[in-house]
């Protein structure tokens, strides 16, 4: 546990397989926000077989809903939101080649079992640090569903964004792990 | 009769929306840091060092520590010699979360139905709870409640033979079971006795206690401190990455109620544990 790993997007296979539970990861490159809304519609779309807006494939979804920017400030606070809300549409997301997701909280079983099966990773940052975390996005714009407000996907330019890997690709889980070394 | 402007609430409300977002209060930041050297887990200590550094980082850019600034829930106690003019009380308390909310960037959380869920755009309207008291003062209190933990509270109505035993377990499991959810450490409202409505109100004011105070009643504070110690036993730890402290606190707060009944209630709230008070 803990050696600090950094990482660029979009994430190769080999980065993803390179990523074990419990890593402290410092993530730079582009990643791209989304949230429940915004997940029904891509997960609406995948269904019908039509084209996402944004092309995710090999990318990282990060579940937040910033608050408003400042004046001078590329992005208002932006922590993790829950990430089970997700759960439902995930799965077809790493089918289709989503590799990355940053949020807070467990996965069901079934997200666990996608993340293995199209290895990919999934990410928690830490949640209520916002305002710490705003420091690393250098640059956000909308590129879909402007209508959203919060929830619209975002493009964000990142530069050492932290995060701890929650669920690797080789099935293990921070949050049972964790647990069990430290319940007395 | 002394008479109060509804106008200056409005701009008491709206200054509270922004302080209580942007400004950790000194009980959490002790509470963080006391957290800080009992932690024995690296990769909790390393989130409680994070969570302490974005404190810093709120106060002195003024910026909201977290990104979900919450439902503006908002309580007033007007003393019953007080005589608001100049308008509408509770239009009052709307307006200056409107104005806090713009005016702070703060993130506006609020849809206008439960299951249209079209956002109202500017975080109104608040839950306002009003309780009359003695005096001529008012009293107004907000605690901003973001949906993590507030989605990790619950309700249960118990048989009264549930006990003292009964209420540990039940708040136990439950914290369990919330696991990373609620953005832990936490701090655990619990409600007992009264009936279905209140013990909800009683577990949400046991949230606006100063971290850790203990229960006045000497049964209550050892019943807190027994839950604390269960809570902190689980491992879950710090954004449940696994340590020792899940919790910072349990507070318990009790009102009378009926043979038959034993509603038990818990509130969650986070690590961004935020209310302010003014006194007009
Ligand atoms: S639970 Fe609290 S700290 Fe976590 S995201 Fe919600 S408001 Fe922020």
């Amino acid at each position: 546990m803990s050696s600090i790993k950094r990482l660029s997007t979009p994430l190769t296979d080999e980065a993803v397989l390179s990523l074990k539970m419990g890593d402290d990861v410092l993530i730079s490159g582009v990643i791209y926000t989304g949230r429940d809304a915004a997940h029904k519609r891509l997960f609406d779309i995948l269904q019908a077989g039509g084209e996402l807006p944004v092309d995710l494939r090999g990318q990282i979804i990060y579940y937040v809903g910033p608050a408003p920017a400042k004046p001078g400030h590329a992005i208002g606070p932006a922590g993790p939101t829950t990430s089970y809300r997700m759960d439902a549409y995930t799965p077809r997301l790493l089918e289709y080649g989503l590799k990355g997701m940053i949020g807070k909280g467990n996965r069901s079983h079934e997200v666990i079992e996608a993340i293995k099966k199209y290895k990919a990773v999934y990410f928690a940052a830490i949640g209520g640090a916002a305002a710490l975390i705003a420091k690393s996005i250098h640059k956000a714009e909308v590129v879909a569903y402007d209508d959203l407000g919060p929830e619209a996907i975002r493009r964000l330019e990142v530069v050492d964004f932290p995060a701890v890997v929650i669920n690797d690709c080789m099935g293990n889980d921070l949050y049972v792990e964790g647990e069990r070394r430290f319940k007395l | 009769m002394r008479e109060i402007d509804v106008r200056d609430i409005t701009k008491i409300v709206a200054r509270l929306c922004i302080e209580s977002n942007y400004f950790a209060t000194d009980d959490l930041v002790k509470a963080t840091e006391e957290s800080i050297l009992k932690e024995e887990s690296p990769a909790g200590r390393a989130a409680l060092e994070k969570i302490r550094e974005n404190q810093k980082i709120a106060a002195a850019e003024e910026l909201a520590i977290c990104q979900d600034t919450g439902v503006a829930v908002v309580f007033i106690e007007a003393g019953q010699d007080a005589h608001f003019i100049g308008g509408d009380l509770e239009q009052s308390i709307h307006e200056g979360v409107r104005q806090g909310y713009r005016d702070g960037y703060l993130r506006k959380s609020v849809v206008e139905d439960p299951l249209r869920r079209k956002n109202t755009g500017d975080n109104t309207p608040a839950v306002i709870h009003i309780r009359i008291v003695p005096g001529d003062k008012v009293k107004i209190t907000i605690a901003p409640k973001g949906g993590g933990s507030e989605n990790m509270s619950t309700v249960k109505m118990f048989a009264p033979s549930a006990g003292r035993e009964g209420i540990i377990k039940f708040v136990v499991d439950w914290v369990k079971q919330a696991g990373a959810n609620p953005c832990p450490p936490t701090v655990v409202g619990v409600g007992i006795g009264g009936t279905f409505e209140k013990v909800a109100m009683l577990a949400k004011m046991a949230l606006l206690r100063p971290i850790g105070q203990p229960n006045p009643d000497p049964f209550y504070a050892d019943m807190e401190k027994e839950i604390l110690q269960k809570i902190n036993a689980l491992g879950i730890g710090p954004q449940g990455f696994g340590g020792r402290i899940t919790s910072f606190a349990v507070h318990i707060e009790t009102h009378p109620c009926h043979i038959a009944s034993l509603p038990a209630a818990i509130n969650m709230n986070c690590h961004v544990s935020r209310h302010q008070s003014f006194i007009l």
